[in-house]
């Protein structure tokens, strides 16, 4: 062997091992942040977590069930709002696929998907707080809403193209119109891949605090009222975060740690499902 | 595929019109914000970016201090995802055996899907002290280099790059991965038929795919520049231009999430939505550039596949 072969080989491998290292740089990471949120979160988790109110300042104990009720609301309110809408178009890019208003369309969720959380924050404030003078659960789940939409509606698209065109000629070879063929052939047959997606957009939201700030801001208080301040438990982890004492910070772990399993249950099953659905279409 | 009939047209209208919803969304979204700081542009103009003195109280508004903190957190962001990101993307879809491939895939997935927020309050109580250990431990012969001065409070620059950088590698990752499937294995092969080692086919391929590679270190760049709790919690939220890695500083982020709920004053208000305007504007150039690239590249290959539909590539 040359020299020069045996340095073109040295650098070759010194390549791979670059590559394999930068592997094992991102997962410690990784493995750093579900240790501590595991080990610190588990250890101040217990069932008055879930069932009871927080204790005023100071005092030892307490829970976080407005927080836990209002992160539900919130995000239910939100896909109240972003399921619909998302479909909808996410059928029209599908449908008319060549037509300039599907792409411009797509480019809308793209752009709507790369806008900046706390930007859409600003802007709920601006159209549902503001007019108002009232922080509300409604201006949260608006804000939650607007992020999720592009994610149901991209999904939604995609997984109905995977939809042989067979299917949907073989409804319209039969009378069906356009949209009775979408509506009982196209959509069923990618029903189970939209729900990934919706499953995936909550994942996404649910873990949001941003948009929440200062458009659902917080409340210490038990609340269903959907006109009123409503807690959520990201903006509760921020706040407690934020404070002196050590006993809300091993709220916010515990907080924390109900987070990230909500939002890698959530992936797990959209992972799940896709993977089935893979199977389905290659074959 | 479009029909005719009247049953048609409707279904037609009736989905265009929640098309056209997300564009009006959009569209929306820019007008109001436009709208809302009128009177910060009106009164300020140009000089509003280039003032560094941030005093609401005095009615002083510069956003110098909040631009530099978010290009300048975003770019060493980049700089240390970016090698990282190409070598896991290399590593997944060149190097590793195929069976361990979906696992790290997944794993690399999962850093995308940790909520900013989880990031933030580890980044508080675990990464700062870590970090300010680092900082004491400089050498006192290298506080006269710009980047290393100032006191090492931990809460800083560093911190927030080095965060920003954990949650970047996802995004960029995936893509440069997917760009890289798009390079015809011809290519490698004619490469290896050459004689090439494996680093030269795959600096080959990779020089094949640069537009698209370009445009997923530009996807991260936007996920930076937006990003918004975990910066806020380890920067230090001092609004102040410095080279300084130790410095506590802002991003336009960070003000909005800090201060937007206490402004009271009209003028504050429109201040910051303004800040919120020129971050749209900022993230939107970024992210329709990296799409174009991405698009040229991946897109005529890609159609034919089977989509897989995860987080991080819809966000793409």
């Amino acid at each position: 062997m040359t020299w020069g072969t045996r340095r073109r080989k040295f650098l070759s491998s010194l390549f791979v091992a670059f590559c394999a290292a930068s592997v094992l740089i991102a997962l410690v990471p990784l493995a750093f942040v579900l240790f501590f949120v595991v080990s610190q979160g588990i250890q101040s988790l217990n069932i008055a977590f879930f069932t009871h109110m927080p204790v005023p300042t100071g005092e030892q104990g307490g829970g976080m069930l407005n927080s836990i009720v209002g992160s539900l609301i919130l995000v239910g309110l939100g896909g109240l709002f972003a399921i619909p809408i998302g479909i909808l178009s996410g059928i029209y890019m599908s449908e008319y696929a060549g037509t300039r208003l599907a792409s411009l369309v797509r480019f809308a969720a793209d752009t709507l998907n790369g806008v900046p959380s706390i930007v859409v924050g600003v802007f709920v404030y601006g159209i549902a707080v503001l007019p108002f003078r009232q922080f509300s659960a409604i201006a949260g789940g608006l804000a939650l809403g607007i992020m999720m939409i592009p994610i149901i509606a991209r999904t939604t698209e995609e997984l109905l193209l995977l939809v042989p065109g067979t299917m949907r000629e073989g409804a319209l070879a039969l009378g069906a119109t356009h949209a009775r063929a979408v509506f009982t052939v196209v959509v069923p047959s990618a029903a189970q891949g939209i729900i990934t997606g919706i499953v995936l957009a909550i994942a996404r939201i649910a873990g949001e605090t941003a948009p929440l700030l200062f458009t659902a801001l917080n409340n210490r208080f038990f609340t269903t009222k959907l006109t009123q301040p409503i807690s959520s438990l990201t903006v509760q982890v921020y706040t407690y975060a934020q404070s002196p004492y050590v006993d809300q910070h091993r709220q916010a772990w515990a907080g924390a740690l109900v987070l990230v399993v909500i939002v890698l249950t959530c992936s797990l099953l959209a992972r799940f499902a896709t993977r089935r659905l893979e199977g389905l279409t290659s074959r | 595929m479009a029909g005719k009939g009247k049953g048609d047209f409707g279904f037609r209208l009736g989905t265009g019109l929640f098309g056209l919803l997300l564009v009006l969304m959009v569209a929306t979204i820019g007008v109001e914000l436009f709208r809302q700081s009128w009177l910060s542009i009106q009164k300020f103009g140009l000089n509003f970016w280039r003032t560094e003195t941030w005093d609401p109280v005095a009615g002083e508004f510069g956003a110098l201090p909040f631009i530099w903190g978010t290009l300048y957190s975003s770019i060493l962001a980049l700089l240390i995802a970016t090698p990282i990101s190409l070598g896991i993307a290399v590593f997944i879809s060149e190097l590793c055996p195929n069976r361990i491939k979906p696992v790290l895939v997944f794993l690399t997935e999962l850093l995308a899907a940790i909520p900013s927020i989880v990031y933030g309050l580890w980044g508080v109580f675990i990464l700062v002290p870590a970090v300010r250990l680092l900082e004491t431990s400089v050498p006192q012969s290298w506080k006269s280099i710009p980047f290393f001065t100032g006191p090492p409070f931990g809460l800083g620059m560093l911190s927030a790059a080095l965060i920003l950088a954990v949650m970047v590698i996802p995004f960029t990752s995936s893509v440069a991965r997917e760009v890289l499937k798009a390079v015809p294995v011809a290519q490698r092969e004619g490469a290896y038929a050459l004689g090439a080692t494996r680093f030269e086919a795959i600096t080959a391929a990779l020089y094949y795919a640069r537009t698209g590679i370009v445009g997923s270190v530009l996807l991260g760049f936007g996920r930076a520049l937006g990003e918004t709790m975990a910066v806020t919690m380890v920067i230090g939220n001092n609004p102040r231009v410095s080279l300084s890695l130790f410095a506590q500083q802002h991003t336009m982020a960070a003000v909005l999430a800090n201060e937007f709920s206490e402004a009271a004053d009209p003028l504050y208000l429109n201040a910051l939505i303004e800040i919120g305007l020129v971050l749209f504007i900022i993230t939107l150039i970024v992210n329709s550039m990296s799409r174009l690239l991405i698009w040229s590249m991946a897109r005529p290959v890609r159609a034919p596949e089977p989509a897989v539909v995860d987080a991080a590539e819809s966000a793409a």
